[in-house]
């Protein structure tokens, strides 16, 4: 850890030496982008077998590495695509989208005891509720998938980035919290009733839960709560494996060949986030390799020379037109015209320049930063192929 | 293009967008706008972050609404709290004491199926609202800094979903009137807010096509948050075009110092970036088929009351009032 100082830092040992790069960071940052641009870069440069596991991209992007419509397919990207950006890959680049739902299907037909009960669990009507929606779904399949890959050992660097969530710490926690959910003891009192009367059997209620099935029945109906029993006991029989590949996700995300790169952009709601973003990811030890400061403004913008060139433009612009009428250019005849076009780059140039030296402020404000941190430009166009990632990708290298 | 309708005539007003679009600073300027002009608002965060009465320059509030700016008041949704408040006023239970314990039983069980979570949510969004309309509570407007986009149908849809999953019970009999009061377009509107970018806009289009085929939540506007002044006419920007070509470059640099170059670029650099957008918002537009309202790329600041006034005073223009 070092105090903040100008970025100057690069992601190629990162990416060189580590197994997995998570990208995390609030919503709206361009993660899905910085990802695919480091799998971009780590292939082209580095070379090797390297997966770019994403959540939701732009469908441009997704187009562009060749994603469209395959959930959870891995699929390489063309040589072909690296060729018409102009580059020449080293590596392979494979792609892959996530598919919350075919993910969760695939965990259950692995975990449950037998085949009727993995079809009972998958067409339980609370089940395909749970998978399309529950929030922490997303998170929790989003790692395990990322075990489910690592553990083919078929990539030399894997980067991912992370789902959408409320509050961007929420998958660090989804294992732990999934074991939680369906091993807690809520949940054995919950269905408790039912599992003592067999299943779909009459409920058997005891003294202390009889006061909360009278209340409950009368809010939710039996036969909704009968429904939720029966789906828990169902998916209890898979809590054994369940929860032990919880563990192993868990330790995957700690273990020192994965890396954490949080993404912000210099504005002040997502810094703070990933601000607080840096401290959890500190505190519960895992590795935190860079930061991504995306989308800022260009340094000129701070020059005093410019400040005071926009001034004097603003300031003079009539007679300076009138100046720019001798250099006989036909389009600066009218100085009338001239000088409003001059008095609005003066105008725009202070503009930009109050946002600029806002994201330069914020950025002395970070506290606790990885040894890596890396600026990248807004870009004025967006980035939707390989030869746009590829340039991403040139300042995560930069050195 | 339809009008723009009188958005703040309507008693309950939803607003979704991605992540990073300014979703809170527009509820909060919505909120203020109705509250200068007269009415009583309540503003509910329903996306907990804790951070919307910060757009008034206040602390965070919690379950019960505190004033946070003449005329609004602010809560946020702990659906504990509405689930304890619910109980309460439905089942006058003797079991109250008791209630600690069965509420965290009960919130498992929300979390365990999907939709009970949401409808306290919406369930004590819209008892607001009822009770205002009746004349028991005095809320003219209720603003819903609402879930994100790939949240948003899930939670306005849960009084739906309870009636598919919960076949009788309480809670199936309260969600009749619930999708009543939603699907009302003299009382209810969802709103869309999107910045001219591109996965802004791509999740704006489908969410406005998934709202309309599997929500009865009527839309109201589609609000474009940032958009970058247009620099030159297009008469002008030949004139900037020829402006920076190398003899006059030289003859400003000449006037103006060495920075004349970064000045030139800068507003090479805002011409492109609007431009850009520009895409997007004419696909945006052509796409959903709603009144659009534009608020201005704030140079300025940030965030704060500052900036939530100039969104009010800029919605209050673009809304006509």
């Amino acid at each position: 850890m070092t105090p903040a100082r100008p970025a100057g830092g690069s992601l190629d040992s990162l990416l060189a030496t580590k197994e997995i790069v998570v990208f995390c960071g609030s919503g709206g940052v361009g993660k899905t982008s910085v990802a695919a641009a480091a799998g971009v870069a780590a292939a082209t440069r580095l070379g090797g077998k390297v997966l770019v596991l994403t959540i939701d991209p732009a469908r441009r992007l997704a187009s562009a590495l060749g994603l469209e419509g395959f959930g959870n397919v891995e699929k390489q990207v063309p040589v072909e695509a690296f060729k018409a950006a102009g580059l020449e890959p080293r590596g392979e680049l494979w792609a892959a989208q996530l598919d919350t739902k075919r993910s969760w299907d695939e965990l259950v037909l692995r975990h449950a005891p037998d085949e009727e009960t993995a079809y009972r669990i998958l067409e339980n009507r609370l089940y395909t509720n749970i998978t399309g929606r529950f929030v922490q779904s997303h998170d929790y399949i989003a790692m395990e998938r990322l075990f489910d890959i690592h553990s083919t050992g078929s990539y030399d660097l894997i980067v991912i980035d992370t789902p959408p969530t409320r509050n961007a710490i929420d998958f660090l926690e989804a294992p732990a919290r999934m074991a939680d959910f369906f091993g807690g003891r809520l949940l054995r009192w919950l269905t408790m009733p039912y599992r003592m009367g067999g299943r779909r059997g009459a409920r058997v209620l005891n003294v202390a839960s009889r006061p909360f099935y009278q209340l409950a029945d009368r809010i939710l109906g039996s036969q909704f709560l009968q429904d939720i029993a029966e789906f828990f006991l169902s998916f209890q029989s898979m809590y054994e494996g369940f929860a032990q590949r919880a563990q192993a996700v868990e330790r995957l995300l700690h273990d020192r060949r994965t890396t954490f790169a949080v993404v912000t952009t210099l504005e002040g709601a997502p810094l703070r986030e990933a601000q607080l973003f840096i401290e959890q990811l500190i505190k519960r030890d895992f590795h935190l390799g860079a930061l991504v400061l995306n989308k800022t403004l260009p340094d000129y913008l701070l020059s005093p020379d410019g400040a005071g060139a926009a001034d004097a433009l603003e300031a003079e612009a009539g007679p300076l037109a009138e100046v720019l009428a001798g250099t006989e250019v036909p389009e600066l005849g009218d100085t009338a015209r001239t000088a409003r076009v001059l008095r609005t780059i003066g105008e725009s140039f202070r503009n930009f320049a109050v946002v600029a030296k806002r994201e330069a402020e914020l950025k002395t404000e970070l506290s606790r930063v990885p040894d890596a941190v890396v600026n990248v430009p807004n870009f004025e166009v967006d980035i939707y192929d390989v030869s746009g990632l590829a340039r991403i990708g040139d300042c995560l290298f930069a050195s | 293009m339809r009008p723009a309708p009188d958005l703040l005539a309507r008693r309950l007003l939803f607003f979704t967008g991605k992540g990073g679009v300014g979703k809170s600073t527009v509820t909060a300027a919505a909120a203020l706008l109705a509250a200068e002009r007269g009415q009583r608002v309540l503003v509910v965060e329903a996306d907990a972050k804790g951070n919307l009465p910060g757009h008034f320059e206040q602390p965070s509030v919690g379950f019960d609404p505190r004033e946070v700016y003449p005329g609004v008041f602010a809560m946020a949704m702990r659906t504990e709290d509405s689930l304890k408040e619910y109980l309460k006023l439905n089942l006058r239970v003797p079991v109250l004491g008791r209630l600690g314990p069965l509420a965290r039983v009960l919130d498992f069980v929300a979390t365990a199926a999907p939709g009970v979570k949401e409808i306290l949510t919406v369930g004590k969004i819209c008892w607001e609202v009822r009770e205002s309309i009746e004349g028991r509570s005095s809320w003219d407007l209720v603003v819903v800094d609402a879930a994100a986009t790939g949240h948003i149908i899930g939670q306005l849809d849960a009084p739906r979903a309870i009636q598919e999953l919960v076949s009788v019970g309480m809670v199936r009999e309260q969600t009749d009137w619930m999708v009543e009061l939603l699907s009302d377009p003299a009382v209810t509107a969802l709103n869309v807010v999107a910045t001219p970018e591109e996965m802004p806009v791509n999740e704006t289009i489908e969410l406005v096509g998934r709202a309309r085929a599997e929500l009865s939540v009527p839309l109201g506007a589609v609000i474009v948050n940032r958009v970058l002044p247009e620099l030159f006419t297009r008469a002008d920007e030949e004139t900037f075009e020829a402006i920076r070509g190398d003899e006059p470059r030289a003859v400003l640099t000449e006037r103006v110092g060495p920075g004349a170059t970064a000045v030139l670029e800068a507003a090479r650099l805002a011409v492109s970036l609007r431009r850009t957008r520009a895409a997007h918002l004419a696909e945006l537009r052509e796409a959903v088929e709603l009144s659009m309202l534009y608020l201005p790329y704030l140079f300025v600041r940030d965030q704060g009351l500052r900036v939530t006034k100039m969104i009010a005073d800029s919605l209050a223009q673009e809304l006509g009032l």
